[in-house]
Formats: C-alpha cells, sequence, structure tokens
C-alpha cells in the first residue's frame, strides 16, 4: 500500500477584506501519495496558490489540519516549521527567487548552510547537483543576473534539491519560460521525479498535465474532481 | 541540526561582506559616522588624560611621604617630637626641616641679582633622600658651603665655585641639584641647603625646632596606618601638629581629572549616538530593501536566528571595520598633533591613553550591533509569505 506523504483535512482559509471575508479554500481535504507527481489546476483566484503555500509550511489554515510526512502543522511554531520546510521541502517559484548578491552555486548551497554542512562538502555537492540540473557547468560562478531564464530556473531546481527533500513543490515554474524551455524544465521535474521525489506542481497550464499523474482541479477555493 | 557558529561559517561572512558592498556609498556613509564617533570619543579621552598626566607628572614626590607641620597655635615641632613620629611604625626615614625665606644676591658684571629662595638646614644625607646631586658634592658640615637648587642655579647663571650672598654673609656654591618639579615636601628647586652652622649664623634667633618634618613611609600602602599612628602620638590631648599625606592631593586631582575626561568623551559619545542612528536607518533600509531576499531564505530553510544573526553579523563587520578605522586615525591623529603642538607624544603612549582608544573602539562596535539590532529582530519576524510576495 502507497504510503501518504502529504494529507490535507477540511482545510479552509479566510481572508478578510474590509468587511468580506473570502473563502480562499473552503474545507478542501486530500492525499497525496510518496512518489506521485501531482499538479493542481485551477484558474487564478481558485486557491491553488493558497494551497500551495500550506504544504510548503509557508502559510497556516484558517482551519483543518495539514500533514506533511505525519507532522500537523498547526502544532508547530515559525522554527518548527523551519525546520520541517527545510528537511522536506523544495521549492520552485515561478520567479526563480534567486539570491542575486550569490552565485549559481552559492545559491545552491544556502539550503545547506542552514541545515549545518560544511562549507566542502556543500561546495561538492552543490556543482553536483547543478550538474544534475543540467545547468552547463561553465555558468556554475555566474551571478543570477547573468543567467537566461531557463538557467535561472535550473538553479533552482538545484537548490530546491539541496537538502534532498522528499517533496518538491514548484509553483507555476515554467510561468516566466518560453515554451521550448518550459518542457525542458518538466522533463527535468519528471526525471526528478522519477528517481523517487515527490513532485508537486501549481499551474494553469493546462500542456504540464501530460506530465502528472494526479490532478487536483480547484475552483472557487474547492476541490471539484481529482483525476489519477 | 545545529547551526554552525556564524564566525566561523565563511558563508555568512562572506554574504555580510557581499551585502555591505552592495550598497557600498551607503555603507561608506554609516562607516564614516562610526569613524567620527570613536575618534571623537578616545581623542577626548586622551586629551583629558594627557592634561591629567601632564599635572600629575610636575608633581615629583606623589606618594609616599607624610608631611607634619606645627599645629595652628603652635610656633614649631619639638626634638622631643620627632623622637616620638620615630617611633612610629612602618616608617622609612624622618626628615626634620628648617628653613627660612631669604632674598639672594648676585652681583655680575656691575648689575646686582636678586632672588627669592628658600633656605634650608637639612643634613645632607637627608637632602639625598629628597633630591639628587646634577654637579658638584654635598657641603661640608660647618663650612660656609651651600647647594643650591636648579631653578636658582638657571635664573642666576650659576655655575660650581661662584658665591652668593644671603644677608651680607657669603656662601659658596659647590653643588648643583637636579631639576625635581613642584613639590608638597620643600622645593627644591628654588632652595638654598647649608650647613646648621651656617643656618644658625645667618638666623641667630631661629626655633629650636622644625617648620617642617617630612616622614617617607616604607610602603605607600600603609600611608593610612602611620598618618593615624603619628596623630596618635602627637595629639593626644590637644592638637600639636597637623598631618598631610601627599596622596590626597593626587587623589582629589585624579578625581577632578576622571570628571573631565568622562566629560570630554560624553561629548564624543553623542557623535557616536548620531552614528548609531545613522547605523540604524542604513540597516532598515537594506531590511526593507531585501525583503523579498529574506522570505527567500526563510523559504529554503533559514530560521529566524539564521536571519537575526545575518544582519548582526554584517552590523558587526561595519561596525569592526569603521572602528577599527576610527581608532587608528585617533592614534595617527594624536601623535601627529602631539608631535607638532605639544612636541612631546610620551603621553599619548602611555596605557591609560591607549586604553581610551580601546574603549572608543569598543564602544564604536556596541553602537553598531545596538543599531543593527532592531532591523535584525525585525527581518528575522517576518513572515516568509508575506516577504516572498514583497516587490
Amino acid at each position: 500500500m502507497p504510503e501518504t506523504i502529504v494529507e490535507i483535512k477540511k482545510v479552509t482559509k479566510i481572508y478578510t477584506l474590509g468587511a468580506n471575508k473570502i473563502y480562499a479554500l473552503n474545507k478542501v481535504s486530500a492525499k497525496i501519495e510518496k512518489g506521485d507527481f501531482v499538479t493542481i489546476m485551477g484558474s487564478s483566484g481558485s486557491g491553488k496558490s493558497t494551497l500551495l503555500n500550506m504544504l510548503g509550511c509557508l502559510d497556516l489554515p484558517t482551519s483543518g489540519k495539514v500533514l506533511i510526512n505525519n507532522t500537523d502543522l498547526s502544532n508547530l511554531d515559525d522554527d518548527g516549521l523551519t525546520s520541517l520546510r527545510r528537511n522536506n521541502i523544495g521549492f520552485i517559484f515561478q520567479q526563480f527567487n534567486l539570491i542575486q548578491t550569490l552565485t549559481a552555486v552559492e545559491n545552491v548551497e544556502i539550503p545547506m548552510i542552514f541545515n549545518g554542512a560544511s562549507p566542502q562538502k556543500r561546495r561538492k555537492r552543490a556543482l553536483k547537483l547543478l550538474q544534475k540540473a543540467q545547468l552547463p557547468p561553465e555558468y556554475a560562478h555566474h551571478k543570477p543576473n547573468e543567467l537566461s531564464g531557463g538557467q535561472q530556473q535550473r538553479v533552482a531546481i538545484a537548490r530546491a534539491l539541496a537538502n534532498n527533500p522528499p517533496i518538491l513543490l514548484a509553483d507555476e515554474p515554467t510561468g516566466n519560460l518560453d515554451t521550448k524551455t518550459g518542457h525542458g524544465v518538466m522533463e527535468l521535474l519528471r526525471e526528478l521525479n522519477q528517481a523517487g521525489t515527490t513532485v508537486i506542481v501549481v499551474t494553469h497550464d493546462p500542456r504540464m498535465e501530460e506530465y502528472s499523474r494526479t490532478t487536483i482541479r480547484l475552483q472557487d477555493g474547492e476541490i471539484v474532481n481529482e483525476d489519477t | 541540526m545545529k547551526i554552525p557558529d556564524p564566525l566561523k561559517n565563511n558563508m555568512y561572512a562572506e554574504l555580510a561582506r557581499r551585502n555591505l558592498k552592495r550598497q557600498a556609498v551607503r555603507t561608506m556613509l554609516a562607516a564614516i559616522g562610526i569613524i567620527i564617533g570613536v575618534i571623537a570619543i578616545s581623542s577626548m579621552g586622551i586629551l583629558g588624560n594627557s592634561l591629567k598626566l601632564s599635572v600629575t607628572d610636575s608633581f615629583s614626590d606623589i606618594g609616599d611621604k607624610i608631611i607634619v607641620y606645627p599645629a595652628p597655635g603652635e610656633d614649631y615641632i619639638t626634638d622631643k617630637q620627632v623622637d616620638q613620629i620615630k617611633k612610629v611604625s612602618n616608617i622609612e626615614s624622618v626628615i626634620p626641616v628648617r628653613s627660612g625665606g631669604e632674598v639672594v644676591e648676585y652681583k655680575k658684571g656691575g648689575t646686582t641679582f636678586q632672588y627669592y629662595v628658600s633656605v634650608y638646614d637639612l643634613k645632607k644625607e637627608d637632602l639625598d633622600k629628597l633630591a639628587d646631586l646634577e654637579q658638584g658634592r654635598y657641603f661640608k658640615p660647618g663650612s660656609t658651603e651651600c647647594v643650591v637648587g636648579s631653578g636658582i642655579a638657571k635664573n642666576l647663571d650659576l655655575s660650581l665655585g661662584q658665591k652668593i650672598e644671603i644677608d651680607g654673609t657669603n656662601l659658596r656654591v659647590v653643588g648643583i641639584l637636579r631639576e625635581r618639579g613642584l613639590g608638597f615636601d620643600i622645593s627644591t628647586d628654588s632652595g638654598v641647603f647649608t650647613s646648621s652652622e651656617m643656618y644658625e649664623k645667618l638666623y641667630p634667633d631661629a626655633d629650636d625646632g622644625y617648620g617642617t618634618v617630612i616622614v617617607v613611609v616604607k610602603d605607600i600602602n600603609k600611608i593610612d596606618p602611620v598618618m593615624e599612628g603619628i596623630e596618635e602620638r602627637l595629639n593626644k590631648k590637644e592638637d600639636t601638629v597637623t598631618v598631610f599625606a601627599t596622596n590626597s592631593i593626587t587623589e582629589s586631582l585624579d578625581s577632578v581629572f576622571r570628571s573631565v575626561s568622562l566629560f570630554l568623551m560624553g561629548i564624543g559619545s553623542i557623535s557616536l549616538l548620531v552614528a548609531g542612528v545613522s547605523i540604524l536607518n542604513v540597516m532598515l533600509m537594506s531590511t526593507m530593501e531585501r525583503t523579498k531576499e529574506i522570505g527567500i531564505m526563510k523559504a529554503v530553510g533559514a530560521s529566524r536566528k539564521d536571519i537575526l544573526k545575518m544582519f548582526l553579523l554584517e552590523a558587526l563587520f561595519l561596525g569592526l571595520i569603521a572602528s577599527t578605522a576610527g581608532a587608528i586615525l585617533t592614534l595617527g591623529g594624536s601623535y601627529l598633533i602631539m608631535a607638532l603642538l605639544v612636541k612631546n607624544t610620551s603621553y599619548l603612549l602611555t596605557f591609560s591613553s591607549m586604553f581610551y582608544v580601546l574603549e572608543g573602539f569598543l564602544f564604536g562596535i556596541a553602537t553598531s550591533l545596538l543599531g543593527g539590532m532592531y532591523p535584525a529582530w525585525k527581518a528575522s519576524m517576518m513572515k516568509p509569505l508575506d516577504a516572498l510576495r514583497y516587490e
């Protein structure tokens, strides 16, 4: 029987905008199995980003439960969330979100620093990860602004893998890339998934569905169907 | 998992260095504030300290002496009382002194020079304890020879073998004392020292006793018990003597100059306060600008402590660099000023002056850290999601 790595139970998130309460998520429940490749689809405002932020321990639900690797987020303080995030989740953002003062390889090293790795060990691993993410080796010591969008996203993927997390969360990873580069990035995510990592991608791009095994469709804060 | 010490972890240091470099102009301006503050504090401290040293240096006999005078109403201290003093323990030596003020006349060419001096009747071994001979020798008992202080020799342009006239009596100069500076015991620089016989000839009506008794103690820490001992023996029924410790003057001088130094440094620290506010400002701007970066750091696993460390390390670096520059500039500047204006750099190179430089240096670092604390705390408290969304 497949192991559940992420579970959400009746998760509700309410934003208050003036006098109005907006239900970004309304009693959403789902289970994601280990090793799955999940896309969360939905138009903008459907609540998919809110859901992703919760899975990434960046946000907490108004009510309901989120369990990552059997740990209930609602029991954790800021440092607890940080440590859970550091050890379980690799983030990939639409905007790449690399640190501009650091070179590609140093950006990949950052999560390892917070995990206490020694300088030699983390440099070695960072270079290996960049290779795995298919960044041409000559770019390893370039700053982000000297790299193309696709190259930056490869650096971001290498960074997401730094602490060898069981879960990769990607928020519109191809949103800022042209179609061909976007497919390259998705191919890379598929390879990582085949190597055992659970990948969860949030997107509104229907073409991404072809890569996933499970699709969660969100509309107005509710799951409309779940295909497997 | 334990987070390693940020100072051992060169990536934190590297990050701090690059972030400071990223806004080089702003960093420089903030550093200048600290530099000025450090210079202000340490140079004001050095100024106060040099003032103190130059004053205390002119007192030669600080410390180990007690001066005994006749109490008001008494004419002199008798031999019997001197013997009583000698019985007090912890005394190195007791020097009874008879003295009188006099005008010395000295003829050179056709002109007669006049000079006010103090004439002392002191045994030559006692004189030896109070001053050093620069030239010549001590007077012989019973002779008409005399030893003069350096001030007299200089002012009257005296050399060995010459004669000076006091009250119609000629005295031959056989020795000149080394300059000693201001004293609480006797003024050796403007003193004429001669034998008891000559003294009695000059002052036939002189008292049988002494105007002053100088007591040298064995150990400077025993000054108080020795003073008490003298008082106990001589002021039993009524006060016959006044006892005075030379170090009481230095103690009060010390406290005066401490206040002066503190006051001057207080003025200096205002500039450091301003510098602290500018660091606060710079770091706050920096955290605002880097909000998104903080969000990224948190998303990839930085804890509050990590963020706090990063920003504090930046403030520490800024403080270290600026304070070092400030300390070096202070030392260089003070050396130049003292060498060019005062022409004496010895006061700068004392432990106490260096202490003020160190103090300025530490204050500079502390100010930077204090200024960086609130921004660092603010950065560490940012919610990762809000920080990530910040544009």
